[in-house]
């Protein structure tokens, strides 16, 4: 009775239930007969409407009975289950106890659905037209708010069609993102660069992509990159998949390829977030999803590979 | 237009003994005082009877009962004809596949039905109450297994008087038996309507049949068992809420069971040769006949009364003597309170008949069967929504476009597959094209799906802000049905990407 400040309460819950209860069987009983000196007449004698009158007709007997067996079924389910203040019932149940039945009951209904594919690979569960409609119903639900219903993502948020992966894409790295989750920290540089030569830089890393640049200001950010951002993304910026630094020469942007969204990027930095699913999803259902993700962006390979085995 | 009416005749005063009222109560003989408020059933023991309105009922109840027995056994399209799968969401009528989304159907049946039951209480009652009610027709059935074990009324009271002994043990046990199997058959095709019904059949041989079907088979034969053999009128006249707000339905021109008091009364017996009316006396023998069939155990004589089924089973017993005694039949007969008052002929008073009331009553149960019928007719087997990705406003894609995603719920109502293309089209933005998986663009039969597509706009054509499109859908089966459905959306081109 947490709920609640005093066990008073409960107390007082039960006695209005047994009351209520006593008092309709009492009800009934003091009913069976007409009390003497009453007028037997055909009707009370309430008169409404000039002609409406209540009449006194007796209850059919089978209706007294029906309601005696109503209270008495009131009574047993009062003894069986919760309802007498804080008395549990000999049952013991709770929306609680019931609640992890229920999804007892629906994770071994579930496991019935993955056990065959818990015994193949990875791989071949991709390949699967029946493992890919349940992989495409868990992704719309817990994926597609960020990834988008079509998984090719938006702005600050990863296409998982493009085989462009920021930690690997191989099935044990997604389904490592997917269970732990990832964080995909750019640091923010204002103090380390300055905003003109941060132009100069984004000047030179859209070259590495091979897009429009000014030769002369990507000159001039070439040795900045060297200096501070090949730490991360590498030399040749082709990124590093340990820490989730993205590849800067495939011109695959997460946000955006404009100058002005590259120098934000270097100044002001990301905080890119990907949440842990292992308290949501059971690991049959990671599963599930890492095989659908994996294909879809590898669908010939995974055939080849399905073939294969 | 109607005839005016015309004065009551003279003679003894019978508007008291009509109009609904409920039948007094019974008064304890011994101590007024002590009435009891519980009234015990006294048990009712209708006697047969033969006649048109019996004749009817036969029928009827025969027609009712091999729809009910028969129809889940109907095959079509290698399925049970008429299934209600709840568990799949899906309803199976012959060649018609509902969904939940079809619901408005069952509202509108509903509508007809209601309205049904208004046209047919305006016109003459009770019909409903006598010939199709599930209680009377299963009522009807087990009397008449009664009657064939028990022998008729006098013969039941009989035995019900007589103390138990082996011949009223066998004989009390051969009905029981037969009105559980009936039970049992009643509440076996009960449940085969929700779930295959040959199926269900080799469970029960086989004893495998799950808990809950189990559950209703037994639950809904008990219902019947108890309700057609023990509840019976009961049911009509303390349950049934038709019974109470029927008075609100019937006017003085409706046709109700009416004892004719004017011609009947005074009421008494008398010798064959006797000229009555010289005597004094009115038709009414008052053989009591009237009373024993009556399946609610009134007495119609006392005027109509909310027990009153309209079943005519009193028409048909009166009919018969009348005929005994070579009077005129129809002192017992379907007419008219106006028509009883003012003295109309029979084809006064069916005239009557078409009135404004009923008038509006059938127009408008016409208009609503002939649009529930269209409307079925027209359906589209095909039903989509289309909801945007709320995630993202939108997106650039390769510098080249922006682009909107959208999931698509498809629904295939229809029993053979089908291959759906996807079509967009702009209002105020030109070059919208619509992309989306290929493979995935055949529906089973009876299925749904889930499909993202992606709508996009080049670059230079896209202007920021909200923009209306509309998105056309077209199924196409296998023998080139086509059924299209066009739903509005909006694409948005947002500010700074």
């Amino acid at each position: 009775m947490s709920d609640f400040i005093s066990d008073i309460w409960g107390h007082y819950i039960a006695a209005i239930a047994l009351i209520g209860i006593a008092w309709c069987v009492w009800l009934l009983f003091s009913q069976r007969k007409m009390p003497k000196g009453v007028s037997t007449s055909d009707d009370t004698g309430h008169v409404w409407d000039d002609d409406l009158r209540e009449l006194n007709n007796p209850l059919p007997r089978w209706w007294m009975w029906m309601f005696l067996l109503a209270c008495v079924f009131g009574l047993g389910y009062l003894i069986l289950f919760p309802g007498l203040g804080a008395y549990p019932g000999v049952l013991k149940t709770s929306s609680q106890v019931e609640l992890a039945a229920h999804r007892e009951a629906a994770e071994r209904m579930q496991h019935q659905i993955y056990a065959k594919y818990l015994k193949m690979d990875v791989k071949q569960v991709a390949a699967d037209p029946e493992a890919r409609e349940i992989g495409q119903r868990l992704f719309l639900n817990y994926c597609a708010q960020c990834h988008g219903s079509d998984a090719r993502g938006s702005r600050g948020f990863p296409n998982l069609t493009d085989n462009d992966w920021l930690y690997g894409g191989e099935p044990d790295t997604i389904q490592q993102s997917i269970t732990k989750g990832r964080n995909g920290v750019m640091p923010p540089l204002t103090g380390v660069i300055d905003a003109k030569l941060a132009g100069d830089t984004a000047q030179y890393v859209r070259s590495l992509s091979g897009l429009a640049y000014d030769p002369i200001r990507a000159s001039r950010g070439e040795s900045t990159f060297k200096s501070t951002c090949a730490a991360c993304h590498g030399g040749t910026g082709k990124g590093n998949q340990a820490l989730g630094a993205p590849n800067l020469s495939d011109n695959v942007w997460l946000y955006s390829s404009s100058e002005g969204a590259i120098v934000e990027a270097i100044l002001k930095g990301h905080n890119g977030h990907m949440p842990a699913h292992e308290e949501i999803l059971t690991p049959e259902r990671i599963r599930m999803l890492t095989a659908y993700v994996w294909g879809l962006s590898s669908t010939s390979s995974a055939a080849a590979g399905a073939a294969g085995q | 237009m109607n005839a005016p009416l015309k004065s009551p005749p003279e003679g003894p005063e019978i508007s008291e003994t009509r109009g609904w009222r409920p039948a007094p109560p019974p008064k304890t003989a011994n101590d007024a005082t002590e009435e009891a408020l519980y009234e015990v059933r006294r048990k009712i023991y209708p006697r047969s009877v033969k006649g048109a309105f019996s004749s009817w009922r036969v029928w009827l109840v025969i027609l009712t009962q091999l729809v009910y027995y028969g129809a889940p056994w109907l095959q079509w399209n290698d399925r049970q004809a008429v299934l209600f799968d709840l568990g799949a969401r899906k309803f199976y009528i012959f060649g018609l596949v509902l969904w939940p989304q079809d619901v408005i159907y069952l509202a509108v049946l509903l509508v007809i039905s209601a309205l049904a039951l208004f046209l047919f209480t305006a016109i003459a009652g009770r019909l409903f109450c006598g010939y199709a009610c599930p209680q009377t027709v299963y009522t009807e059935i087990f009397m008449w297994i009664e009657r064939r074990v028990e022998g008729d009324r006098i013969a039941r009271i009989r035995l019900d008087g007589d103390p138990w002994s082996l011949r009223k043990f066998r004989i009390k046990t051969t009905k029981h038996t037969l009105w559980i199997l009936i039970a049992l058959w009643t509440g076996f095709t009960f449940i085969g309507y929700f779930a295959p019904i040959r199926e269900l059949g080799s469970e029960i041989l086989q004893w495998s049949l799950g808990p809950w079907q189990a559950f209703w088979m037994l639950f809904y034969a008990f219902a019947t068992w108890g309700a057609a053999g023990f509840m019976r009128e009961q049911v009509c006249k303390y349950m049934c809420p038709y019974a109470r707000f029927q008075s609100v339905m019937v006017d003085r021109d409706t046709f109700v069971v009416t004892y004719d008091v004017g011609r009947g009364e005074p009421r008494g017996g008398r010798s064959r040769k006797l000229d009555h009316r010289a005597a004094g006396l009115g038709d009414c023998v008052d053989c009591s006949i009237c009373v024993q069939v009556c399946p609610t155990g009134i007495d119609i004589r006392d005027g109509l009364q909310y027990e009153c089924i309209g079943c005519g089973a009193c028409i048909d017993a009166c009919n018969q003597v009348m005929d005994k005694l070579e009077y005129p039949r129809g002192l017992i007969r379907y007419t008219s309170e106006n028509a009883m008052r003012s003295a109309l002929s029979i084809a006064e008073a069916r005239k009557r008949l078409v009135r404004p009331r009923t008038m509006i009553y059938m127009v408008i149960w016409l208009a609503l069967m002939g649009g529930f019928a269209a409307s079925l007719a027209m359906r589209t087997p095909l039903k989509v929504d289309i909801i945007r990705d709320r995630g993202a406003l939108g997106r650039e894609v390769d510098g080249r476009w922006i682009e909107n995603v959208y999931r698509l719920q498809l629904i295939n109502a229809t029993e053979s597959p089908v291959t759906i293309d996807v079509k967009v089209d702009g209002y105020d933005m030109k070059g919208l094209t619509v992309e989306y998986d290929q493979t995935a663009s055949t529906l089973d039969p009876t299925s749904n799906r889930l499909l993202p597509i992606r709508i996009r706009v080049p670059i230079e054509d896209a202007r920021q802000g909200t923009h209306k499109i509309d998105v056309t859908v077209t199924a196409e089966t296998e023998s080139q049905r086509r059924s299209q459905i066009r739903q509005s959306t909006s694409f948005i081109v947002p500010r700074n990407l």
